[in-house]
């Protein structure tokens, strides 16, 4: 494991990157470190990226030295992170209004992109953007695009998009940048549940045509 | 308990707030709270209440309020024009409201969001351990929406005693609100990869306030900015950071603000900072100028040294 790398972010959080790829045992070990940061004192709150950790603390707790003192140490050894690892499988509408677009700039006809994006068992990597929006991945490499240009002001809740080697349902209308593939009828985000997220870091996702 | 206020005009987006709800980013829950918090720290100590106590946060416009009971008061923050029963009140100080009479505001002077606060808290629905308004989900506050005409407005809990009137933050004291800030922020971890000229631009540029720009971030426009490298995987973000989505005009995250993103984080506000841009609206305009960690963390602990002398 190669030395993280631990960079402010203003003056009360700070990230740590353990890596630049989408790994599976790199964010299995980022979930782990947030974990073990969460339990510490003057940590307000820990959340894993892909390959990342993003610390929030209490500068009247701890300081921005011991915690970059401390993390290396917890990033080699983490600790186990808890059980999960549900299977979800989500029926999609493949109606999108990016389907026809992405195919063409895949050099895909709009079939082959829905039969590749339900190919794969994809894991949840990460929960964030908005309440219960999962990170998904990996994305077969024959769909990967860059994120739009501009992104969206308002993307419709239900949208299944693509962008990069990551895929993800976005759980309420907000603003976006990925492609638009289709539309799912599940609930991603729970507001009467704690966690309030249908799918937890860990879980796996099938997609199918509805 | 009885309701203590009651809601004759909302104002243009009047919320109920409190510091936030730590915690939940690993399920994608910003933070939320007050946009200024140190605007609500201070109307809550002038009040007697703990730093974290709900209090309306006012956007824009002030509403107008009829005391149900008599209570103790204090309004903060933005500089709306406060007046109590139609003379001026006294804003940054403990104001005895008598039952009947009205809390109202005569129009915006300066700043951009002003808060209330009643001794005892503001009451309303906790939503993952916090009171604080997330509009986007429907939830905390006051059904997860903002104030309407008609609303009664309870107090969380008995007022502290003994009640206070006249405690006053002194203007030195209070923060240096601006409607052209210059922001103090810290090199974010993608800074490296802003172009030369790009890095040049971003400390002399004077940014607009977007016109799009809401309690989850601000859009600034005028001057676009270029980053290299691939695609950067997402990471969890924080209040005060400022992101460069691939259009080059800078986003400013504020308390509502989506917790990952993928686009290059190139400054992070201190939390001093960040308070001197919850009050501004769009059209109006910010710049930054560089600062480190610790000096960041100072400028906090100054200005909260000011709330220790209430």
């Amino acid at each position: 494991m190669a030395k993280p790398r631990i960079q402010p972010l203003g003056d009360a959080a700070l990230l740590v990157q353990l890596g630049s790829r989408i790994d599976t045992a790199l964010n299995s070990r980022a979930h782990a470190v947030a974990a073990a940061l969460r339990k510490r004192s003057g940590i307000r709150d820990a959340a894993a990226g892909y390959a990342s950790v993003t610390v929030y603390y209490d500068p009247e707790r701890t300081s921005y030295r011991s915690l970059a003192a401390a993390i290396p140490k917890l990033v080699a050894h983490p600790g186990r992170v808890g059980p999960s690892g549900r299977l979800h499988r989500i029926p999609v509408t493949y109606d999108g209004p990016d389907l026809a677009e992405a195919a063409d700039q895949l050099d895909l006809t709009p079939e082959q992109v829905i039969r590749l994006h339900g190919q794969p068992i994809y894991r949840v990597f990460m929960v964030g953007f908005v309440p219960g929006f999962a990170y998904l991945g990996p994305l077969p490499p024959a769909l990967h695009l860059p994120r739009r240009r501009v992104p969206r002001t308002l993307v419709p809740a239900g949208s299944v998009a693509i962008a990069g080697a990551q895929t993800g349902i976005y759980p309420l209308p907000s603003p976006g940048g990925w492609h638009l593939l289709g539309r799912t009828p599940m609930r991603m985000f729970l507001p009467d549940s704690d966690p309030p997220s249908l799918l937890r870091p860990g879980d796996r996702v099938r997609f199918f045509p509805a | 308990m009885e309701p203590v206020l009651r809601v004759d005009k909302p104002g243009l987006q009047t919320t109920i707030q409190d510091l936030g709800r730590g915690g939940h980013r690993a399920y994608g829950v910003p933070p939320g709270g007050a946009m200024d918090r140190f605007a609500l720290a201070a109307a809550n100590r002038l009040v007697g209440n703990p730093d974290g106590a709900a209090c309306l946060e006012c956007a824009v416009s002030g509403p107008s309020l009829v005391a149900l009971q008599s209570c103790l008061i204090a309004v903060t923050g933005a500089d709306f024009g406060a007046t109590v029963n139609g003379e001026e009140m006294p804003l940054w100080t403990g104001v005895f409201l008598p039952a009947g009479e009205r809390l109202a505001f005569a129009g915006r002077r300066a700043g951009a969001r002003c808060y209330i606060a009643v001794a005892g808290g503001f009451g309303g629905d906790r939503w993952l351990g916090s009171l604080s308004t997330y509009q986007l989900v429907g939830r905390g506050g006051l059904g997860g929406r903002p104030l309407k005409a008609g609303d009664l407005l309870q107090p969380a809990a008995a007022p502290p005693h003994p009640q206070v009137a006249g405690r006053h933050l002194a203007e030195p004291l209070r923060p240096a609100y601006a409607s052209a800030p210059r922001l103090a922020a810290v090199r974010g971890p993608h800074f490296d990869r802003l172009s030369r000229p790009a890095r040049t631009a971003l400390w002399k540029t004077e940014f607009e306030v977007g016109k799009d720009s809401d309690r989850m971030g601000y859009r600034l426009e005028g001057q676009t900015l270029e980053a290299g490298g691939r695609d950067i995987l997402s990471i969890g973000l924080a209040m005060g950071a400022v992101q460069l989505p691939p259009g080059g005009n800078p986003i400013l995250l504020m308390a509502d603000h989506q917790s990952a993103g993928g686009y290059p984080v190139i400054l992070g506000l201190g939390r001093a900072d960040i308070v001197l841009a919850a009050q501004l609206l769009p059209g109006e305009h910010v710049s930054f100028t560089e600062t480190s960690v610790l000096r960041a963390q100072d400028a906090w602990r100054g200005l909260r040294a000011g709330l220790e002398t209430l």
